[in-house]
């Protein structure tokens, strides 16, 4: 049995946003309630669609903010009793990948010096052996040692994402968060990168959270996916159950949805309706009703909670019947 | 004859001494009625094929062809008073990125009515309900309503309905669409590709998809074009080119997507990235990365040459591959 480096037990995190002069603030509940276990050297995928949540999600675990409620616990230390120096020895412990590897590098700094800064903060290592953990990590990573002294603008993209995962992984962190780390990338960088994160995971027993809209990527990464709408997780299960038997609606729709080219990996057409509703004014009730095919009276009222079936978890009142 | 035929198209940027040739002698034919797909990666050209043939690139870039024709009509040689009768009316475009190809400015209805002005000559009450029509016709609801609302009050998705209505305003004979679905969700994707598809069935009319995106292009289209650094490098039709791949890239494009590799830890990848403006290689634009490469591909430059199910620029296609 493998061990449980994060655990987050019904993580919320509510934003106030201003509707305007003198009118009363609103509240963005961006999540709702997610809870998940990782475990050492496993990818859990994040699935779903702009303003699900996902990305809050990773501020939240990688400690960039607070959550308004619920708990996390990283590798057996509970956030909301740590001191700030636990607190800061603990950012160093998980760390991000993000989107645009453009906008996260730094544009006057040489990409040599921007992989030590983790090490120049967090260590007390001198400057020379700095140097050769970088110089280490670049080779790893499929950079040339005549790319220290570089600025990123002399990247390509793909290479920039190296630099990118690089720098994450300086502190040999337990945890990286990667957020849509390939979907800027085109189809032949995308594979370099993923078979780079796979390596990577092979090499240091990372556990990944891996947040994506694209479910042909997930599908290649993961272990286990947690499917979110609105935020809140719809379905979580084993990478397995959840593409071979998906028992919510919005999964089942999410992976038709998704165009294959394969004609023997094409699945039935389920077609929704409408758009993704606002997160500012949710629909009462499952936020999926109001585009479900499956929709009754129940799930305009009722608020359906994840429970166990077939193996998995889902948040549905009807799985049973859908699925029979 | 063809609705639309292209023959060794060539676009140059920068100055004559030192040109960069951003599309490289393109062949193309599109037919009444079919949906033909480009694919490639960023930078292949497959834009700028298509602003050469619209006139986009004037005064920036050279375009040089044997033929560039629409409906009869050379485009080459065309007067810009004659262009404007056509590009708008029958060849008509949508962009990638909808939340930026409106005027913010405007109302919604007012951009489509613009349109129908312009190339039809309509007014007043005329004007309004024929408007309403194509808001209704790209299956927008409360489409009353919403002829007066701003491009920012709408979402990514219903931004592209109305770039698709003004699109069809004038009932083109030709719809170019440049990455119509990349910027959108996964199930507003399958929602806006279902609509493209069936007004082009509707309509009989000719379609041309660009897109990164192997899999939309295999779901849909009827025959399809793979651009590499610029060139044409193998056209076919679907699915026969996704099944029995002849040119090399077309293969390790095909191989790098996630949905190729199931059950495999490592994915399959083309080594190196697509040859820059300086370092384009004498002979064969793949030889560099190409894991047949020979002598020859290293000296001399493929020409496209049809064969039995298409065409293909290599010196060595994969025909005996086909067996298995």
């Amino acid at each position: 049995m493998s061990q449980t480096v994060l655990q987050a037990r019904d993580l919320t995190r509510h934003y106030e946003v201003s509707q305007g002069f003198m009118k009363p603030k609103a509240m963005v509940k961006a999540l709702n309630g997610v809870s998940f276990e990782l475990k050492v050297g496993k990818t859990l995928a994040v699935v779903g669609e702009s303003g699900c949540g996902k990305s809050t999600l990773a501020r939240q675990l990688t400690l960039i903010e607070a959550p308004t409620a619920g708990s996390l616990v990283l590798d057996g230390v509970d956030i909301a009793q740590a001191s700030k120096a636990e607190l800061k020895a603990m950012r160093s412990k998980v760390q991000m990948v993000f989107q645009n590897p453009y906008a996260s590098l730094n544009p006057r700094q040489k990409i040599g010096d921007q992989l030590g800064e983790p090490l120049l903060i967090n260590t007390k290592l001198s400057a020379k052996e700095r140097e050769e953990k970088v110089r280490a990590m670049m080779k790893r990573v499929g950079l040339r040692p005549e790319h220290y002294y570089r600025y990123p603008h002399m990247f390509s993209g793909g290479q920039r994402q190296r630099i990118a995962i690089a720098r994450a992984m300086m502190l040999q962190p337990q945890i990286v968060v990667a957020d849509e780390p390939t979907s800027a990338l085109d189809v032949s960088i995308q594979a370099q990168v993923l078979n780079l994160f796979m390596d990577l995971q092979e090499e240091f027993h990372t556990a990944y959270v891996f947040i994506s809209h694209n479910l042909a990527v997930v599908e290649h990464v993961a272990d286990d996916v947690m499917v979110m709408y609105l935020g809140r997780a719809v379905e979580v299960g084993s990478k397995e159950a959840i593409y071979s038997q998906p028992l919510h609606p919005y999964t089942k729709a999410l992976l038709s949805a998704t165009p294959s080219v394969r004609e023997e990996d094409r699945r039935a057409k389920i077609k929704i309706s409408g758009e993704l509703p606002s997160p500012l004014n949710p629909p009462t009730g499952c936020a999926f009703h109001k585009r479900c095919p499956f929709a009754t009276e129940r799930c305009s009222q009722e608020v359906p909670q994840l429970r166990e079936l077939a193996g998995h978890q889902v948040a549905c009142h009807h799985a049973e019947s859908i699925n029979a | 004859m063809s609705l639309l035929q292209i023959k060794n198209l060539s676009v140059e940027f920068g100055n004559a001494a030192n040109p960069f040739r951003a599309v490289e002698n393109l062949d193309l034919s599109v037919n009444q009625g079919e949906i033909v797909g480009i694919v490639g990666e960023s930078g292949s050209g497959k834009s700028v094929t298509m602003m050469a043939m619209m006139g986009l690139l004037e005064g920036q870039g050279r375009i040089v062809a044997d033929q560039l024709e629409f409906d009869g009509k050379n485009l080459l040689t065309i007067s810009a008073r004659e262009r404007r009768k056509i590009v708008g009316k029958d060849i008509a475009m949508i962009f990638q990125d909808p939340m930026t190809s409106l005027n913010p400015s405007y109302t919604v209805g007012y951009q489509i009515m613009e349109v129908l002005k312009v190339h039809q000559g309509l007014r007043g009450a005329e004007l309004k309900a024929r408007a309403l029509e194509l808001m209704e016709l790209v299956e927008i609801p409360a489409a009353k309503t919403r002829l007066e609302a701003y491009p920012h009050q709408l979402s990514g998705g219903m931004s592209q309905r109305v770039m698709i209505a003004v699109a069809l305003a004038c009932n083109p004979k030709l719809l170019i669409a440049d990455e119509p679905t990349t910027a959108l969700d996964v199930t507003i994707q399958a929602q806006i590709m279902e609509l493209l598809v069936n007004l082009q069935k509707e309509r009989n009319m000719a379609l041309l998809m660009i897109t990164h995106d192997l899999a939309v292009i295999a779901e849909v289209a009827h025959r399809v074009a793979v651009m590499y650094a610029g060139q044409v490098v193998e056209e076919g039709t679907v699915p026969r080119l996704f099944q029995h791949p002849v040119h090399p890239y077309t293969e390790a494009l095909l191989a790098s997507i996630p949905e190729h590799s199931k059950g495999a830890r490592r994915l399959t990848t083309l080594p190196g990235i697509v040859p820059g403006q300086y370092d384009r290689p004498k002979g064969c634009l793949l030889s560099p990365r190409c894991p047949y490469a020979q002598e020859r591909c290293r000296a001399e430059r493929p020409a496209i040459t049809p064969y039995e199910h298409g065409a293909v620029r290599c010196f060595f296609p994969l025909f005996d591959k086909e067996a298995k």
